[in-house]
């Protein structure tokens, strides 16, 4: 047979395999509106930056009458691909092949760009649209999934990992995103669960949808498992695209640089922040004031709102910031802000992205609900994170720091290279009110007019401590600045940062309180 | 991108909206009253009651298969109260302790979440 024929014969089956479940299944996943999972690579990459691999990969399953049927690609698609120039792994379960549904081939496929991307160290993306494991092949997928978490962990700090969320993703499966970095959902496309809405109505006679039960609002607002939002699939690849322009490939790299730019005029820095320390503001507004161009990408925006976290760039380098959020719960401390917070802390870290941290806080959230959450447990993960973290840390403390906040939120002694503090801070124990009615709690009493008593102790107390210049007189505060002096000193600490080099003692790995 | 504000109908964390000014409370940490928004969490978290021993309620959801008590009964500590099938297993509810039964609020076959009054007791005599 000549090449001709030969290279016909190759079109032919090509053109086969990228027909996936077919025409009928296609019609189907466009009436859900979703994109076909080879849509979504396209739309996602570079323009004809695809490279598939194992398009002509068939399974191997007999039972069930399985070995009757023909599952082009096994379910999956996978390749290589670039963004923004920059080199990416790939791998989209195709929901119109037997409902993306994930056999021993499938996942062997999707662990072969696993270990390319490892070994390659570049970044992985998995986009999510599968029913599930495939039954018919029984403990051969369960098999599979067990090899991706395996890979999972292994990368996990090594490359960055990202899960997209298009679709339904259920049981075990949920475990992978749930390893990765950051994980993406669309409003109404997205659904996570570990048992579905059939298996409650049995189990428990309550009736719940999908939506309700794990869908993009609920993994955003109330879990806490998805890292960020999007209305459509056209604008999560858009937030995708952003962030890979922030992170570095792998961890022996920093992000790539860019031109730098000065933050808008229009962010005055010195009218964001109240004096009264009781007055909420909205600490991006301070971020868009200080970060370049006053992009502020923000991480997990509708979750634990009380803490911020995102990355931006300050002269063009990549920076990760950690900041209280007085507008949301006077910005306190609580089980979900120290999760989001730490993890975040810990990417940074992982990643060679220095942390600035922006402090206002009055302290941890009380309750019972808080206690018996765990918030012990949680709150120890930000003083690991930070502790442990080697990147170069930069503290500006702009109101309060009190108590125990003052100390979690990167302060010197969790080893901060630099701590920064605005004129109006206050760092104390605690708050004027309370530190007054413990100490004076004897002068109070016997006061002809205790009300009067305590107000004048508050004062007294305030003006005493509620200052930077205790902290600083001790050294924990490093300098005491103008805000409009912030970005200028947050840019000179990064650049005589860039060499930083601590090492602690050797160990096999430390326990931080997960 | 970053900046817009789409799942604000729960946790209210958006800056822009108009009506943000009304929905401000007061939050009182260690004395000091804060103002500020509150997450939809936080408001709709659980009020802590105090536990009280003579009402036994499930631990799991799950379907009572058998009853071997009825209210007004005398019963020991360690004799069977009820079997409650959940997750596949049949588990075995036993008395806590010993004293009388003021009433049984479940049937034999009943589908019950998590957290149903199954018995109640009497309290004990002083």
């Amino acid at each position: 047979m000549p090449l001709k024929r030969k290279i016909l014969e190759l079109k032919k089956r090509r053109e086969q395999v990228l027909q996936g479940g077919g025409e009928k299944a296609i019609e189907k996943q466009a009436a859900m509106g979703k994109l076909t999972a080879r849509e979504r690579i396209i739309a996602l990459l570079d323009k004809d930056s695809f490279q598939e691999y194992d398009l002509f990969v068939e399974h191997e399953a007999r039972d069930f009458d399985m070995d009757k049927k023909v599952l082009h690609g096994d379910g999956v698609i996978i390749g290589t691909g670039t963004i923004y120039g920059a080199p990416i792994c790939v791998f989209a379960q195709d929901f119109t092949v037997a409902g993306g549904s994930l056999g021993l081939m499938h996942a062997r496929k999707i662990t072969k760009i696993m270990d390319h991307a490892l070994k390659m160290r570049m970044p992985l993306i998995g986009i999510n649209d599968s029913g599930g494991a495939r039954i018919q092949e029984g403990v051969n997928s369960l098999a599979g999934y067990g090899e991706i978490f395996f890979r999972n962990t292994l990368s996990s700090g090594v490359i960055p990992q990202i899960s997209v969320i298009l679709g339904p993703c259920a049981g075990g499966a949920v475990y992978s995103p749930a390893l990765t970095d950051f994980v993406f959902v669309v409003d109404r496309i997205s659904k996570m669960f570990i048992t579905g809405p059939e298996v409650i109505r049995t189990v428990l006679g309550e009736e719940i949808t999908m939506e309700d039960l794990g869908g993009a609002r609920v993994h955003s607002e109330i879990t806490g498992n998805a890292h960020f939002f999007a209305e459509s699939e056209t604008e999560c690849f858009e937030q995708i695209k952003k962030l890979i322009t922030f992170i570095p490939w792998n961890n022996k790299q920093k992000a790539k640089a860019f031109k730098p730019k000065n933050p808008k005029s229009s962010y005055k820095i010195d009218d964001i922040v109240p004096g009264d320390p009781k007055q909420p503001y909205d600490v991006r507004n301070v971020l868009r004031a200080i970060c370049d161009d006053s992009d502020f990408f923000e991480i997990q925006e509708h979750w634990a709102g009380n803490m911020v976290i995102g990355f931006g760039r300050l002269q063009g380098e990549t920076v990760g910031f950690v900041c209280n959020q007085p507008l949301v719960l006077a910005g306190v401390l609580d089980v979900d802000s120290s999760d989001k917070a730490a993890r975040f802390i810990r990417y940074c870290d992982a990643f060679n992205i220095p942390i600035v941290t922006l402090v206002d806080l009055p302290g941890y959230l009380p309750g019972v609900d808080q206690e018996h959450a765990g918030v012990i447990r949680h709150g120890a993960k930000i003083l690991y994170a930070y502790s442990e973290a080697t990147v170069p840390k930069i503290t500006v403390i702009l109101r309060k720091a009190y108590g125990g906040g003052y100390i979690a939120m990167n302060s010197r002694h969790l080893r901060a290279d630099f701590v920064f503090a605005w004129p109006g801070a206050e760092i104390a124990v605690m708050g004027p009110e309370g530190a007054a009615n413990i100490i004076f709690r004897k002068e109070i009493l016997e006061a002809k007019d205790p009300e009067k008593m305590r107000k004048q102790k508050v004062k007294e107390y305030k003006q005493k401590f509620a200052n930077p210049y205790v902290a600083a007189a001790k050294g924990y505060v490093d300098s005491v600045i103008e805000p409009s002096e912030t970005r200028k000193v947050l840019l000179h600490a990064i650049e005589v940062s860039v060499s930083k080099s601590v090492s602690g003692p050797n160990k096999k790995h430390g326990i931080p309180p997960f | 991108m970053a900046e817009k504000s789409t799942a604000g109908s729960n946790n209210s964390t958006g800056s822009n909206s108009k009506d943000e000014k009304t929905k401000f409370k007061s939050l009182t940490i260690e004395g000091t009253k804060y103002r500020t928004l509150l997450s939809g969490k936080f408001e709709n978290r659980k009020k802590w009651e105090n536990p009280d021993i003579n009402k036994i309620y499930s631990f799991i959801p799950g379907t009572v298969l058998k009853i071997y008590v009825k209210a007004g009964q005398t019963v020991k500590e360690g004799q069977n109260m009820l079997v409650l099938e959940a997750m596949k297993m049949q588990n075995r509810i036993q008395i806590p302790f010993n004293g009388k039964i003021k009433g049984v609020y479940v049937k034999e076959g009943d589908k019950i979440p998590k957290g149903s009054l199954m018995v109640e007791f009497e309290p004990p005599e002083v």
